[in-house]
């Protein structure tokens, strides 16, 4: 038992001492993600089975490399954000619970770089 | 001494005792598409990645996402995505205060539903 009160938890900003902050992110990334989603879908879809020359070609215009950049960079932050909730809903146990947030945001991270270097290096290579 | 009662608190019931309604299953589903657009992304990345290595590697795992298992793969992360957003702009909207009568909910859910599989044959006629 700690001789806290409701108030002085709140000031301590929660649990996790950060308020509203992941909470408020979340909401952010979902905003960007509407638009990048439209825009990264389509020319993504038409591309698969084209072929690679085909596909080079396409992401080595700087429009659909950069929409395929931040499409990615935005999408793996709102993925590792979501999935950190639902660690953090489902895992209560402190051990498997810090592991798994540690693995969710080194491996979103690592997930998101490669794709933005792969897409990169295409936009690139002309 | 706020604490008095900390960690000892009662229970909800559990899941199964209530009865599947439409707001319980789209939020269930709002969920499980989020976690399942993971393999999406990560395949997503991978094609992205085969295409940036050679011509070879990207043919196998070019190959590999138009298969009917690939195309099948990727048929249902359309989905999701689309159901995933769209209902997202539904929590946003709540976020705002927006749209929490009972009527309106269940209106907006089946609006949702209906949207994101349009939306998803959309895209897999154009694509």
């Amino acid at each position: 038992m700690r001789y806290l009160t409701d108030r002085n938890r709140v000031q301590g900003l929660g649990s996790a001492h950060q308020g509203v902050h992941h909470w408020w992110m979340q909401r952010l990334s979902s905003l960007a993600l509407l638009p990048l989603t439209v825009a990264f879908i389509f020319p993504f879809g038409q591309a698969l089975g084209q072929g690679h020359a085909a596909v080079v070609a396409l992401y080595q215009h700087w429009g659909h490399a950069f929409v395929a950049a931040l499409f990615i960079t935005v999408g793996f932050w709102h993925l590792a954000q979501g999935l950190q909730v639902v660690i953090e809903d489902y895992v209560p146990a402190k051990a498997p619970r810090t592991v798994l947030l540690v693995l969710n945001t080194l491996g979103n991270w690592l997930f998101a770089a490669a794709g933005i270097f792969a897409v990169a290096k295409i936009a690139f290579s002309a | 001494m706020a604490d008095v009662n900390r960690g000892k608190r009662p229970l909800s019931p559990h899941l199964q005792i209530y009865r599947p309604q439409i707001t319980s299953i789209l939020s269930i589903l709002h969920r499980v598409t989020g976690v399942g657009l993971t393999l999406g992304m990560v395949l997503v990345v991978w094609w992205f990645v085969a295409a940036a290595l050679s011509p070879g590697y990207f043919a196998l795992v070019d190959g590999l996402l138009t298969s009917w298992f690939g195309v099948l793969v990727l048929a249902t992360s359309v989905w999701a995505l689309w159901y995933h957003a769209l209902n997202g702009v539904r929590h946003l909207f709540w976020d705002a205060g927006w749209g929490f009568d009972l009527a309106v909910v269940t209106k907006s859910g089946i609006a949702v539903l209906g949207g994101s599989c349009a939306l998803t044959l959309i895209t897999l006629l154009l694509v």
